[in-house]
């Protein structure tokens, strides 16, 4: 519940006192995800060099839910050009896998799930905004596993931001940030922001 | 009650808020989504216990609880009192503190007296959820028809619903009046007065006298079972009768201005309350029915489950941040 409170801090204009830091403006933006498209072409092609039989594997983006989603989405439109064939995408939502539920109490409303084809020998590489704990991406490793056996598992987050509790890395990542533990790190997007932007937000959230 | 959980138990829809029903539903729809998965399962539930304690004979309801407890990884254990300890004259709080001391952490029961959920529920520290007490409620299945009846419109606010049959009998009817009028729809009743409780005008609702007028005035018609384990003495001159006059036909549902949605809880008789054909016909939403029971009842084990406000209240106070 406390994503759906930071949300809609956002959505009011956040009036609360912090410091609110610009970690990527629009254009710094821009600029991470062309190369975050860019190593997803290369990690997929060493992938599939490294693969042998007679079927090429095929790339698959699988987004975090919430903004994950829509990351993935601007990458495949990014990456397709550089591979020259259509990049399959989906979204997971990893409430019914988290292992907090007795002590968060559960989400309101549970996002959508939607594996576009059988992952079974596919590269797929999971999308997220920000990187943390390594609890989300734990659970979204256990999630795909019920969809499938894939080739190899990637992961691309656009902020690392440290702080991990389990023993998770990222293979892509756009900008590393070293944030304290109070701290927010606030990913904004185009399509539900209405801007792109990287803030830090210092302090406890209220 | 914040609107955000359900509370320890779910008895119910009489105790619920509108948005708290709306809660229930919003939740089921991404629990379609995971009995369509290769793999059927979440891990959800893991580690939790659930016992289904059925004193009345049920297959869809228990069938479909058990699914669902299964679908979010529970473990389940199915007691049923033909026997059981119930037979030796056991009591129902001494049966439940047993399980209980067994460290179980949810009930799942259905039984002939009304309120015996209630009764439960306040003796014991498990989540209860009520699959049916008596002629009281039956909260999963009005929310399945609530989340059906969605499905197909839209919405439910401003449709016109008549609840048919054997009212007097049916926690189905009541639990399904209360959801549709806390989710802002038109509520009928139709039936024989014998089977029409005293004072159910009261209650909000609208009442018919002739089948044919109820098809002319609704949207739907739910269509409930003629109740005969219930009826000891002459509710109705004869099962035939009983369909000549009160039958929903294909004849009767061709004479509507609109085509109706048709609902019938299960199990059906044939040939007394609704005639094969519409049970097997276009209009029936029947069987979307009992797919939706699943989803709605993981919908309500995961709710009360997690529906721990003071500790989600005490993580808030740790400072933790949404990844």
């Amino acid at each position: 519940m406390t994503g759906i409170r930071v949300l809609s801090n956002l959505a009011s204009g956040m009036t609360v006192a912090h410091k609110r830091n610009s970690l990527l403006d629009a254009r710094g933006f821009q600029r991470v995800l062309k190369r975050l498209a860019k190593e997803i072409a290369d990690f997929f092609k060493s992938t599939a060099a490294e693969m042998e039989g007679p079927e090429r594997p095929r790339l698959v983006l699988i987004g975090i839910q919430r903004r994950g989603v829509e990351l993935a989405e601007r990458l495949a439109r990014l990456v397709e050009p550089m591979l020259g064939e259509p990049v399959a995408t989906g979204a997971l939502d990893i409430t019914l896998y988290r292992d907090d539920l007795e002590t968060i109490g559960p989400r309101p409303v549970v996002g959508e799930t939607r594996i576009p084809e059988s992952l079974d020998g596919k590269c797929v590489v999971i999308v997220d905004d920000v990187l943390y704990t390594g609890r989300t991406v734990r659970a979204a490793l256990d999630e795909l596993a019920d969809f499938g056996r894939p080739a190899r598992i990637g992961l691309c987050v656009l902020i690392d931001r440290g702080g991990r509790e389990l023993p998770i890395q990222a293979d892509i990542v756009g900008k590393r940030v070293k944030a304290k533990r109070g701290d927010r790190v606030d990913v904004l997007l185009n399509e539900v922001d209405g801007r792109d932007a990287v803030e830090l937000v210092s302090g406890r959230a209220a | 009650m914040s609107e955000r959980s359900l509370g320890k138990d779910l008895l119910g829809l009489e105790s619920l808020t509108a948005e708290q029903i709306t809660l229930i539903l919003d939740t089921a729809e991404p629990f379609k989504e995971v009995s369509e998965r290769p793999i059927k399962k979440v891990p959800t539930l893991r580690g939790k216990t659930i016992v289904n304690l059925f004193f009345e004979a049920s297959t869809r309801t228990r069938i479909s609880f058990e699914f669902a407890e299964k679908r979010l990884s529970a473990d389940t254990v199915n007691v049923a009192a033909l026997g059981s300890s119930v037979q030796k004259g056991e009591t129902l709080v001494d049966t439940a503190r047993n399980l209980e001391a067994m460290r179980i952490d949810m009930v799942v029961i259905r039984h002939p007296s009304s309120g015996a959920a209630q009764f439960l529920a306040e003796r014991i520290r498990s989540n209860v959820v009520n699959a049916g007490d008596g002629t009281h409620e039956h909260p999963t299945q009005a929310l399945l028809d609530l989340l059906t009846l969605r499905d197909k419109f839209g919405r439910i606010a401003g449709l016109k619903v008549c609840i048919c049959g054997d009212v007097l009998h049916s926690r189905v009817a009541r639990s399904n009046i209360w959801g549709l009028l806390k989710l802002g729809a038109e509520v009928a009743v139709c039936g024989p007065p014998s089977l029409m409780p005293l004072g159910i005008e009261e209650l909000g609702v609208t009442v018919f006298r002739r089948i044919e007028d109820a098809i002319q005035w609704a949207d739907v018609l739910n269509v409930l079972r003629l109740q005969l384990e219930r009826m000891h003495a002459g509710f109705i001159p004869s099962l035939r009768e009983y369909y000549r006059v009160f039958g929903v036909t294909v004849e009767r549902l061709e004479r509507a201005p609109k085509d109706l949605v048709i609902l019938h809880p299960g199990p059906m008789n044939r040939g007394v309350e609704i005639d094969s054909r519409v049970a097997d016909g276009p209009h029936s939403v029947i069987l979307h029915q009992v797919t939706n029971g699943v989803a709605v009842r993981m919908a309500v084990l995961y709710l009360l489950a997690g529906g721990r406000p003071e500790l989600a209240e005490a993580a808030k106070g740790k400072g933790e941040v949404a990844e």
